[in-house]
C-alpha cells in the first residue's frame, strides 16, 4: 500500500509539471502584457518599463518560469493586480464561504440521491421509473440559471421566506440564515443528474450473476436491492464524488454570483473579468494538484470498500 | 467433393446484408420517441437556417413595441392614470399679451411645418412580448437559437476534431507518441473543468468565435478518451493487418480503414457534446463572458430576464426557457435514440 502510494505520487510529479508549464506559457503567449493589464490606460512607458522591471518581465523565459515556480512552491502569489490584496489572503478568506455552502450541497445530494434511486431501481421499467426518467430528462434540458433566478425570485422575493442574498461573518448565521435557499436550490437542480447516474449504476449490478444467486436462494428484492447491490455500487458512486468533489471549490460560482457570496468561484470569475492573472493562476494550479490527491484518496478507498482490487 | 462445393462462379446472388448505418437508421425508424425529436431537432435547424439567411428575426433589434410588451395573449397593459394635477375648468385665459414668446409662436409653427415627421406607432403588444427597449421577444428567442446552437454545433466539431485526431494518433500509434498524448490529456482532465474555460476565458477575451475555441479547447478530453480506446481495439484486427500487409500507409489505415469503424462512437460523443456545450454557452453569455452585447443569445437573454422578473415582466424568461429546454430536451432524446440504434449491444 505505501509502495503504491509513494509511486502515485512519483507519477503526480510529471503531471503537475504539465499544468504549470500549461498555464504559464497560456498567459504568457496568449494573455495581454501584464504590464499594461497593470499600468491601465494612462501609464506612461516609463512607469511600464517601470513594472515589467518590477516582475521579471524583461528576463530570459528561463528566469521568469523560475520565478513562477518559486511562487508556487512557497505559497507567495504577491498582490493581487486588481486588487492589491494578497493572493494567499484571498484565498483564506473567500474558501470558507465556498465550503459553507458547497460541503451541505454535495452532502444532501448523495443522501438523498441514494435512497431515490434505489427507489426508482426497485420499480425499474414501471410506468413510474419511465415517467421520473422523462421528468429528469426535461428538468435537465432547463438552464441552471433558470432554476436559480425563478427561485431566487419565488422564494426569496415574492414569498419572502428567505433573505434575497447576503453573507454575515458569523458561521452559524450564514449556515442557518443565508446559506439556506442556496442550498436547497443547488440541491433541487442537482439531484435529477444524481438519480440518473445512480440509478444507472444499481441496474447495472442488478444484471450481475450474484443478484441472480440471491434471488435463487429465495431472497426478498428488497434485502437483495439493501444488503447486495448498494454495497457493490457504493464503488461506482465513490468514483462519481471523488470527479465531482474538486469542483466543490469553485464549482458554486454561479450560486455565489447570485446570492452574493463571497466565496472563490465568485472571486475566480471577478479576477477573469478583470484580467486579474496571478488569482487564476493560484487557484488553476492549486485546484489541479488538489484534484491528483483526491483522485489518489479515491483509488486508496476503494481498496478499503472493495478487498478484491487490486492497487497496481 | 467437388460435386457438394459450389464453384464460386454458379454460387447464387446473395442477398447482401444492410450496412451499418442503414440498419441504424432502420432501427431509428422503429423508435417512435426518437423519430418525435429528429423532426423537432430538423424544426430547429429549419428555422436557425432561415435566421442566419435572414429570412426570419432578422429586425431583432427594431425597437417594435412599447418597452415591456405583453404578449398578445394578455392583452395590452392599462393605461396608467397620473392625473395629479386637475384639469383646469372654465374659458381659457388669453395670455398673448403678458407671454413674452408669443409674437414668435407663429414664426415656429411655419419653421416646424419644414420638417416632416412621421408618427412611429409602436405596437401595444407583442406575440411573445417585448422587452425593456420595445424588442420583439419571438425574433429575438429565434435569433437567439441561431447564436446558442451554432456555438453548441461549432465548439462540438471542433472538440471532436481535436479528440478524434489526437485519440486516433494516440491509440494507434502508441509508445512514445502515446505516452506523450496520455500526458496532454491528464494535464488537461487535472484541471477542474470550470477553471480551464475560465482561464482560456481570461486570456482570449470575449466574442462568439472566442467561445466557440475556448469550449472545444476545454472540451475534447472525453472524446480523446473514447477514440483512443476504439483505435487501440481495431489497431490490430484482421482487416488492418490485411490492409497493411497489401501496403495501405499508416495514414490511410488510421483515417480510411478505422475511422469508419469507430465513427457511430464519435457521432454519439459529439451528440452528448452539442448539448453540454450549448448550456455552457448560455452560462458564459449569462456571466457577460460569452457573446458581444450587440448580439443576443439564449444567455443574454436570461441575464435581461434575471432583472425584468422583479418588475413582474416574466416572458423574456420563459421564451428563452421553452425555447432552450424543447431543442435540448430534443436533442438529448435523439442522442439516446442514437446510441440505441448505433450499438445494439447496449441495449
Amino acid at each position: 500500500m505505501t509502495a503504491y502510494i509513494v509511486r502515485r505520487i512519483w507519477q503526480m510529479i510529471p503531471t503537475l509539471a504539465g499544468v504549470i508549464l500549461f498555464v504559464f506559457f497560456l498567459f504568457k503567449y496568449f494573455g495581454g502584457d501584464p504590464a499594461e493589464i497593470l499600468g491601465g490606460l494612462l501609464a506612461t512607458p516609463e512607469q511600464i518599463e517601470a513594472i515589467r522591471e518590477q516582475l521579471g518581465l524583461n528576463r530570459p523565459v528561463l528566469d521568469q518560469l523560475w520565478i513562477f515556480l518559486k511562487q508556487i512552491v512557497t505559497f507567495d502569489w504577491g498582490r493581487s493586480w486588481a486588487t492589491s490584496e494578497a493572493v494567499r489572503n484571498i484565498f483564506a478568506t473567500r474558501l470558507p464561504a465556498t465550503l459553507t455552502v458547497m460541503l451541505p450541497i454535495l452532502g444532501l445530494e448523495v443522501a438523498l440521491a441514494i435512497p431515490l434511486a434505489l427507489g426508482v431501481a426497485y420499480v425499474r421499467g414501471t410506468l413510474t421509473d419511465r415517467a421520473i426518467m422523462v421528468l429528469t430528462t426535461v428538468a435537465l434540458s432547463i438552464s441552471f440559471l433558470v432554476y436559480v433566478i425563478v427561485g431566487q425570485w419565488l422564494f426569496g422575493f415574492y414569498l419572502g421566506w428567505f433573505p434575497v442574498q447576503g453573507w454575515s461573518d458569523s458561521f452559524v448565521v450564514n449556515l442557518t440564515r443565508y446559506a439556506v435557499l442556496p442550498i436547497l436550490l443547488a440541491v433541487m437542480v442537482g439531484l435529477a443528474p444524481q438519480l440518473r447516474l445512480y440509478r444507472s449504476f444499481f441496474l447495472d449490478e442488478i444484471g450481475h450473476d450474484y443478484v441472480r444467486t440471491a434471488r435463487a436462494k429465495g431472497l426478498t428484492e428488497k434485502r437483495i436491492l439493501l444488503k447486495h447491490v448498494l454495497r457493490n455500487a457504493m464503488i461506482p458512486i465513490l468514483t462519481n464524488v471523488a470527479i465531482v468533489l474538486p469542483g466543490v471549490f469553485v464549482g458554486s460560482f454561479l450560486i455565489e454570483v447570485f446570492f452574493s457570496i463571497p466565496g472563490l468561484g465568485r472571486e475566480v470569475l471577478l479576477a477573469v473579468n478583470r484580467s486579474d492573472y496571478p488569482v487564476i493562476q493560484a487557484v488553476t494550479i492549486y485546484l489541479a494538484a488538489l484534484t491528483m490527491v483526491i483522485n489518489l484518496i479515491a483509488d486508496v478507498l476503494y481498496k478499503i470498500v472493495d478487498p478484491r482490487v487490486v492497487l497496481k | 467433393m467437388s460435386a457438394i462445393l459450389p464453384t464460386p462462379g454458379d454460387a447464387a446472388p446473395t442477398t447482401r446484408s444492410p450496412g451499418v448505418w442503414r440498419s441504424a437508421w432502420m432501427r431509428l425508424r422503429q423508435d417512435r420517441v426518437g423519430m418525435v425529436s429528429l423532426a423537432v431537432v430538423c424544426a430547429f435547424v429549419l428555422l436557425i437556417l432561415a435566421s442566419a439567411l435572414g429570412l426570419v428575426a432578422g429586425d431583432w433589434q427594431r425597437e417594435i413595441g412599447v418597452p415591456y410588451a405583453p404578449p398578445t395573449m394578455l392583452g395590452p397593459d392599462r393605461a396608467q392614470t397620473q392625473q395629479i394635477i386637475e384639469t383646469p375648468k372654465g374659458p381659457p385665459i388669453d395670455l398673448s399679451d403678458v407671454d413674452p414668446l408669443a409674437p414668435r409662436y407663429a414664426e415656429w409653427k411655419e419653421r416646424a411645418a419644414k420638417f416632416q415627421t412621421t408618427e412611429i406607432h409602436k405596437a401595444d403588444t407583442l406575440p411573445l412580448g417585448g422587452d425593456r427597449l420595445g424588442r420583439n421577444v419571438l425574433a429575438k428567442a429565434i435569433k437567439g437559437a441561431q447564436i446558442s446552437i451554432f456555438v453548441g454545433v461549432f465548439a462540438a466539431l471542433l472538440a471532436t476534431l481535436i479528440g478524434t485526431v489526437l485519440g486516433a494518433v494516440g491509440g494507434y500509434a502508441g509508445g512514445r507518441t502515446g505516452d506523450f498524448l496520455e500526458w496532454v490529456y491528464n494535464v488537461f482532465t487535472s484541471i477542474p473543468d470550470i477553471l480551464l474555460i475560465f482561464a482560456f476565458a481570461a486570456v482570449f477575451g470575449r466574442g462568439i468565435e472566442t467561445v466557440v475555441l475556448i469550449l472545444g479547447l476545454a472540451g475534447w478530453t472525453g472524446m480523446y478518451r473514447q477514440v483512443r480506446a476504439e483505435y487501440m481495439k481495431h489497431r490490430t484486427r484482421e482487416y488492418v493487418r490485411a490492409a497493411e500487409a497489401i501496403g495501405v500507409s499508416h495514414l490511410a489505415r488510421m483515417f480510411v480503414h478505422i475511422l469508419p469503424n469507430a465513427s457511430h462512437v464519435i457521432l454519439v460523443r459529439l451528440s452528448l457534446l452539442v448539448v453540454g456545450f450549448i448550456k455552457a454557452e448560455v452560462i458564459l453569455s449569462f456571466l457577460g463572458l460569452g457573446v458581444p452585447v450587440e448580439q443576443v443569445s439564449w444567455g443574454t437573454m436570461l441575464a435581461e430576464a434575471n432583472v425584468e422578473l422583479i418588475l413582474g415582466k416574466w416572458w423574456q424568461l420563459a421564451a428563452a426557457t421553452a425555447f432552450m429546454a424543447t431543442f435540448v430536451t430534443a436533442f438529448s432524446l435523439l442522442t439516446d435514440a442514437l446510441r440505441d440504434a448505433l450499438d445494439p449491444k447496449l441495449r
